[in-house]
C-alpha cells in the first residue's frame, strides 16, 4: 500500500477511538445526573470526583487524537 | 490562516513565530520575543488589572471585588476540601496556576484575527508551556513529599492491606502511574486546547471555501457551518473552565497525596 494512503488511514482508525472515548464521557456525566436526581443533596458534594472521572475518561479520547495528529503531521 | 490555492491550513494558527520579524540568536539559542510570549506577557497583564482592581479589602464589596472574591473563594474551597487544613500553604500556587491557564484559554478564544494582522494565539496549545507548568507541580509534589516524610514517601506506592506477595508488582504499577503524572496532566490541556482550535478553523475552512463557491454552496455549507460554529464556541469557552479547573483540582489532588500519604 501506498506509505501516504497507509498514514491516511491509520489517522481515520484513530478517530474511532476519540468517538469511543465520547462514550465514556457521557457515561461519566450521565449516570452523574441520574444518581444527582435520586439524591439532589448529596449531588454538590461530588462535583470534584465528576471532573476526575471526566479527565480521566477524556483523556484516552484526547490520546487517540494525538496518534491521528502524529500520523497526519509528524510521522 | 494561510489560504493557498483554496486550501486552508488549520495548523498555521500553532506556528510560534518571532515578533518583529528576525531571529535573535544568542550562543545557539534563539532568544526572539515571539508571539507566544507577548500572549503570555499579555495574560499577566489582564490577570494583574483583574486583581489589583479587587483588592481594595472594602467591608462591603463592590462588583469587581465581588468577583475576585468569587475566584479566590472557588480556589480555596476545593484547597479545603481535597486536602484539609494543611493544603491552605499551597492555595496562592494553584490559584496562580488556576487563573493563569483560565485567562491564557479564554484570550486564545478572543476574535483578534478581524483586526488586521493580528493572531490571536492559545499560549496553553503548545506542549512547551502546558508541560511545564506540569513539571512544576510535580516538582512541588515530590518536593513536599520527601521534605514532609522522607523516604517513608515511598509507602504512597504500597496501599494499606496489600498482601505481601503482591507488594513488588502493586508498587512497579503505583509506581509508573506516579510518574506518567506530569505527561498526562500537561497533555491534556495541550490536546483539549488544540483541538478545538482546530476543529473552529476548520470548520471557518469550510464557510470561506463555501462562500468562495457560489451561492450555491454557500446556502447548504457555509451558512449550517457557521451556525455550528457559533455552538462549538460555546462549547470551546466551557472547556476553557473546565481544563484550567481540571487541572487545578488534579494539582491539588497529588498535593494532597504528597501530604497526607493516603
Amino acid at each position: 500500500m501506498d506509505p501516504a494512503a497507509a498514514k491516511l488511514i491509520g489517522a481515520g482508525l484513530a478517530a474511532i477511538g476519540v468517538g469511543l472515548a465520547a462514550l465514556g464521557v457521557g457515561n461519566v456525566f450521565g449516570s452523574f445526573l441520574e444518581s444527582a436526581l435520586r439524591n439532589p443533596g448529596a449531588a454538590d458534594g461530588q462535583q470534584g470526583r465528576l471532573f476526575i472521572g471526566f479527565a480521566a475518561a477524556e483523556l484516552l479520547g484526547l490520546l487517540a487524537f494525538v496518534v491521528a495528529m502524529i500520523l497526519l503531521f509528524v510521522a | 490562516m494561510a489560504a493557498e490555492g483554496g486550501k486552508i491550513d488549520p495548523m498555521h494558527q500553532f506556528l510560534v513565530e518571532p515578533l518583529f520579524g528576525k531571529h535573535l540568536i544568542v550562543g545557539g539559542y534563539d532568544i526572539s520575543f515571539t508571539n507566544s510570549a507577548l500572549f503570555m506577557v499579555i495574560t499577566l497583564a489582564c490577570l494583574w488589572v483583574f486583581m489589583l482592581g479587587g483588592m481594595k479589602r472594602a467591608l462591603v464589596p463592590g462588583r469587581w471585588q465581588a468577583a475576585v472574591e468569587g475566584f479566590t473563594g472557588f480556589v480555596a474551597n476545593m484547597m479545603e476540601t481535597n486536602i484539609g487544613p494543611k493544603g491552605k500553604a499551597f492555595t496562592p500556587y494553584v490559584f496562580s496556576l488556576f487563573m493563569f491557564i483560565l485567562v491564557a484559554n479564554l484570550i486564545g478564544m478572543l476574535p483578534l484575527g478581524i483586526v488586521p494582522g493580528w493572531h490571536a494565539f492559545t499560549v496553553t496549545s503548545h506542549l512547551t508551556v502546558t508541560g511545564t507548568l506540569a513539571i512544576i507541580s510535580f516538582s512541588i509534589v515530590l518536593v513536599v513529599g520527601f521534605a514532609r516524610h522522607g523516604l517513608h514517601f515511598f509507602s504512597l506506592f504500597v496501599p494499606h492491606g496489600t498482601p505481601g506477595y503482591m507488594v513488588p508488582m502493586i508498587f512497579l504499577i503505583e509506581l509508573f502511574s506516579f510518574l506518567i503524572r506530569p505527561f498526562s496532566l500537561g497533555l491534556r490541556l495541550f490536546v483539549a486546547m488544540t483541538a478545538g482550535h482546530i476543529l473552529l478553523k476548520v470548520l471557518a475552512g469550510f464557510v470561506i471555501n463555501g462562500i468562495n463557491a457560489g451561492p450555491g454552496i454557500a446556502a447548504i455549507v457555509s451558512i449550517p457551518s457557521f451556525l455550528l460554529m457559533i455552538g462549538i464556541t460555546l462549547l470551546e469557552l466551557l472547556v476553557c473552565a473546565i481544563q484550567a479547573y481540571v487541572f487545578a483540582l488534579l494539582t491539588s489532588l497529588y498535593l494532597n497525596d504528597a501530604i497526607n500519604l493516603h
